[in-house]
């Protein structure tokens, strides 16, 4: 799943419109995927909660205008329960990837600039958090913390930093021993200065799209760990709720309470994986060169 | 001199792995000694009401879970040296035979998962990199990246649809038929369990190797030895099998050696939509049930899973390539 962290060649779907060049393209890429989120996000919050209460005389019923993804054996609206499902599920991926991409920044900057110590101690963390399987470390802290979003959210941050606090030293050290910043120091700048003028406005873009990047991965995985009855409660909207409990009906061939859910979460995790990969390509200067 | 560099080496790589799995068992073990869940509770479940606190005190002494967390975890590294995991509540036998029964039926499955994705995943990796820019190129690309967006519980539910309920092909779920004996039970219905959940983690599997594939051909592609070998006339799959195909090779292997965490993770996931059988079934019922001693020795036996893949990438990057032993003693 590091694939999204890997250097990716500009998207060419667009190709057959001649008039827009590559960075036109992008944006247009970007502010579409945008506005399939926002969609989802909107009909999440505006929509009635009345349309997932239950209702009787509507149940098992197969997706038409009225219920775009059915209803379930209940008679809620499907797309009413994932659009709220997913709602949550984006709040909580942002918060936990806020959380990761915190965690990052800070071990990634110490172990760049902290000394050797320091930087084989956060190496040596680095290979302890690889060394469990996500999912597996995932199910340990929801254990721990009693299940409940506060345990995904704390599970996901804990468990997403390692790769990215990687491209973050590597990024702080490249700037450290670039030469303009010999430079400032021989010309007397202080430590400070160095670290707020020269560095950190490198690592401003870094902060943004690797929020965006780690996104994916903290979705699916607060979509898994809900679906293996970990995480949030089975009260709650969430995809991967609403997932396990298709499962029991998958027999009687009511394939919309899997299918149009699932298919949601893909969309909006591709949705934010393209405009992460897009806005890294077009705040990173080197990727100008592709 | 190579000889004595690689020792050192491999005995430093030990010692990080040791270490590391020490801190694990801390960590786990303090983690899971303040968890909110009362083990006890856990373990009677619904006749709760039934137990007086006589036997709730007997049931703590029995699993010796009135001691002081210390005082336990002392016990219980002590037990872990010997080999002893303790022994699991849910299915009332050791630790140690529940991982091994439990991790023999999923390593069928992420062998096959691990095979199938390998080499599926290769060659979408050269075909795509071989044709870069154009619509062949694009397409497996844009199908690799979505896959790495898919949710793999939900490629399973779409399979078990498709192929279970309306086509019948395949059972919907369990490692073997239900209500036969074990005796009874064929290789082929052991097979014929298999494929779903082994397809679906393929599947998943081969969007990433795909797409490093990729990657690393167009690099070699750019290089300079690829720009003579094409000056003297080679293209195509002669130009590929003679230059490009074997520095592809040797990353694709590690990369598939380090991927061990997520084809673990994969197979939890699996497992749990076909209710196969495996260690990864395992693992959410020891979670969801409260089995702390089955849950302890998940956790670090999937750690050692993990290590002993990223150690087999290792070697193979020493033993394999040259350059690698040569940049060691510089």
């Amino acid at each position: 799943m590091n694939t999204s962290l890997t250097a990716r060649m500009p998207y060419p779907v667009m190709a057959f419109i001649p008039t827009l060049n590559r960075r036109q393209q992008t944006l247009l890429l970007m502010a579409m995927a945008a506005v399939v989120v926002g969609v989802m996000i909107a009909a999440g919050i505006l929509l009635d909660n009345d349309r997932i209460a239950t209702h009787f005389d509507q149940r098992n019923l197969a997706p038409s205008w009225n219920h775009l993804f059915g209803t379930d054996w209940l008679g809620r609206d499907m797309f009413t329960r994932t659009a709220k499902g997913l709602t949550v599920s984006i709040g909580i991926g942002m918060i936990a990837s806020l959380a990761s991409v915190v965690i990052a920044m800070i071990l990634g900057l110490a172990s760049a600039t902290l000394g050797k110590t320091v930087d084989s101690a956060v190496s040596w963390l680095v290979d302890l958090f690889l060394g469990v399987p996500h999912l597996v470390a995932l199910i340990l802290i929801a254990f721990v913390m009693g299940g409940g979003a506060k345990g995904v959210i704390v599970g996901v941050a804990c468990t997403h930093w390692p790769s990215l606090t990687r491209l973050i030293r590597a990024e702080v050290l490249q700037i450290r021993f670039s030469e303009y910043v010999h430079v400032s120091k021989h010309m007397g700048r202080s430590r400070v200065f160095i670290a707020v003028r020269h560095v950190m406005p490198h690592l401003a873009p870094q902060f943004l799209v690797g929020i965006l990047l780690l996104f994916p991965h903290a979705i699916l995985h607060e979509a898994s760990i809900t679906f293996l009855g970990f995480g949030l409660s089975p009260h709650q909207p969430a995809i991967g709720v609403i997932l396990s409990e298709s499962m029991k009906y998958l027999a009687t061939g009511m394939w919309w309470l899997a299918f149009f859910p699932g298919l949601s979460l893909l969309v909006i995790v591709r949705s934010m994986d393209i405009i992460g990969d897009h806005l890294r390509q077009l705040t990173d200067p080197h990727s100008a060169h592709e | 001199m190579i000889r004595l560099e690689r020792v050192t080496w491999l005995t430093g790589k030990a010692l990080r792995i040791m270490t590391l799995l020490f801190a694990l068992c801390v960590i786990s073990f303090v983690l899971l000694s303040y968890s909110p869940i009362d083990p006890v509770q856990a373990y009677v479940g619904a006749d709760m009401m039934r137990v007086s606190s006589q036997q709730r005190e007997q049931i703590s002494e029995y699993w010796g879970l009135n001691k002081p967390p210390l005082e336990r975890f002392v016990r219980w590294g002590r037990a872990l040296i010997h080999g002893d995991l303790g022994v699991s509540m849910i299915f009332r036998s050791p630790v140690r035979d529940v991982i091994k029964d439990r991790f023999a039926a999923s390593l069928a499955l992420m062998a096959a998962a691990w095979f199938f994705s390998g080499i599926i995943g290769f060659v979408m990796g050269v075909t795509a990199g071989m044709n870069q820019g154009r619509w062949l190129d694009r397409i497996l690309k844009w199908y690799c990246l979505t896959l790495a967006s898919t949710p793999t519980f939900w490629l399973g539910l779409l399979l078990v649809m498709v192929f279970s309920v309306w086509l019948g092909w395949f059972p919907v779920g369990l490692g073997v038929p239900a209500g036969q004996l074990s005796e009874d039970v064929t290789i082929w219905n052991r097979v014929n369990h298999l494929i779903l959940p082994a397809l679906t983690l393929s599947i998943i599997g081969v969007a990433n190797i795909a797409l490093h594939t990729r990657q690393k051909l167009i690099d070699v592609l750019k290089s300079d030895y690829i720009l003579f070998a094409r000056a003297k006339g080679k293209h195509g799959v002669q130009l590929l099998w003679q230059h490009g195909l074997r520095n592809i090779m040797l990353p694709a292997i590690t990369l598939q050696f380090a991927s061990f965490s997520e084809l673990f993770g994969g197979s939890v996931l699996a497992e749990q939509v076909f209710s196969y059988p495996g260690l990864g079934n395992a693992t959410v019922q020891a979670g969801l049930r409260g089995d702390l001693p089955l849950l302890l020795g998940i956790v670090l036996f999937s750690a050692l899973f993990v290590f002993s893949g990223n150690l087999m990438a290792d070697l193979i990057y020493l033993v394999v390539d040259p350059r690698i032993t040569e940049a060691t003693t510089l």
